[in-house]
């Protein structure tokens, strides 16, 4: 194809998304779209995979046996999710394979909140209001994206998340009914939650390199500034709600502008756990690539299985 | 040697009295595993109540790029359609 035929290709693709057409796996698109879904879509997968290593820590250790099948139900869902999304992924021409290399290796990379450890029950309660209760703000916007794959599997997985967040919630209700020591837990976890669910939400307008053409692409509909106070200004009342204290002195209404001012986000802490250097990044990854490591013969059983069952089968015509 | 686990489509009818749908997709070594899978990954919910599982590599899909030789001449046939036909107002029940 000539750079022109190509030009003329991007401008119709460009206007059918203008008009909220979807792109669907086989239509052609600009090599740039490709990559740019595959590595969001991708890291998105990778996010839900990874997220489920902070949560399993405490399965066998929750409280009740109401807690426990709501946490497993929730991690299972995570699960659920990733699949949703590789599959998604996979629609762009790339192999599960490839995208777990990606994982593994350290060259895709996955929400860096899940690098923080999970110390107490009450980091149960708060990473389902705030981790799930962020990711939902980033998702929801998702369900209206321009390649029809991904808005589709964002669908199922909005409408699976809600439960997430309230369960969360619940935890955190219910700790800070209890005894002055189960207070202090629920508020400890807020203290450390707070500030990476605030990170989640992504870098600031001025520095986050992909939001214009992604605006463009309707895989953003809102910059991360707006998500994040929004996310801010409906979090801020249920923490009031139920006696917790937002852990940011400089956290303050503003009737002039109608939503919340507040402090400073630590940046640098952000880009370190970004790069690798968390409290958790070698342990998360060690715990992915061993479990990986470790189902080899599982999957490679299961193939030797299905082909002697398939040969049965021939024979069996013969 | 390593050996990947196929793709499956998978079709969930949600209630009887409805036609299987295309849900997504997913990695199984045969069709029994395909169909648990599909279970546990697309009905968690009561979403169905019959699963189909077929391979990718079995389905045969149109190409986009043909779209216009495919479904355009359907476009100039209006006469296909009811209301292509003019009826006197006073006729009824047609």
């Amino acid at each position: 194809m000539s750079e022109e035929q190509i030009k003329d290709l991007e401008e119709q693709f460009e206007a059918r998304i203008a008009r909220d057409e979807k792109i669907e796996p086989k239509d052609w698109m600009p090599e740039k779209y490709r990559k740019t879904h595959i590595r969001q879509m991708s890291q998105h997968a990778h996010s839900e995979v990874v997220g489920m290593l902070p949560e399993g820590n405490w399965i066998t250790r929750a409280p009740s046996l109401r807690r426990k099948v709501a946490l497993l139900a929730k991690i299972q869902d995570e699960a659920g999710h990733g699949l949703y999304l590789y599959s998604a992924c996979e629609t762009l021409g790339i192999s599960r394979d490839e995208l777990y290399d990606q994982l593994h290796s350290g060259k895709a990379k996955y929400s860096s909140i899940f690098n923080y450890p999970t110390i107490t029950w009450a980091d149960m309660g708060a990473i389902g209001w705030l981790v799930d209760g962020a990711a939902i703000i980033n998702q929801v916007p998702l369900c209206n994206t321009s390649f029809g794959p991904y808005a589709r599997a964002m669908v199922r997985v909005c409408k699976e998340e809600s439960f997430h967040q309230r369960q969360g919630y619940e935890i955190m209700i219910k700790l800070m009914q209890g005894t002055p020591e189960q207070k202090e837990m629920a508020q400890d976890a807020l203290n450390r939650w707070w500030w990476p669910s605030l990170m989640m939400l992504g870098p600031i307008d001025a520095e986050s390199v992909h939001t214009e053409q992604s605006m463009k692409w309707k895989l953003k509909r809102k910059s991360n500034d707006e998500l994040r106070q929004q996310f801010i200004d409906q979090t801020v009342p249920q923490a009031e709600l139920i006696g917790l204290t937002i852990p940011d002195p400089d956290l303050k209404w503003n009737d002039e502008k109608g939503c919340y001012d507040f402090g400073a986000i630590d940046w640098d802490e952000f880009w370190q756990v970004v790069k690798g250097h968390g409290p958790c990044n070698k342990e998360r990854m060690n715990a992915r690539v061993g479990a990986w490591e470790r189902g080899e013969w599982v999957r490679d059983a299961a193939v030797a299985y299905a082909e002697k069952k398939a040969n049965k089968n021939i024979n069996k015509a013969v | 040697m390593k050996k990947n686990w196929p793709l499956w489509e998978v079709f969930v009818r949600s209630k009887n009295g409805l036609e299987h749908r295309h849900f997504g997709s997913l990695h199984a070594a045969d069709a029994d595993m395909a169909l648990e899978n599909a279970r546990d990954v697309y009905t968690r919910r009561n979403e169905g109540v019959s699963i189909w599982v077929v391979e990718s590599k079995d389905i045969t899909a149109s190409n986009p790029e043909h779209n216009g030789e495919l479904f355009e001449p359907a476009q100039d046939k209006v006469y296909r359609h009811p209301t292509f036909y003019d009826l006197p107002d006073e006729v009824k029940y047609m």
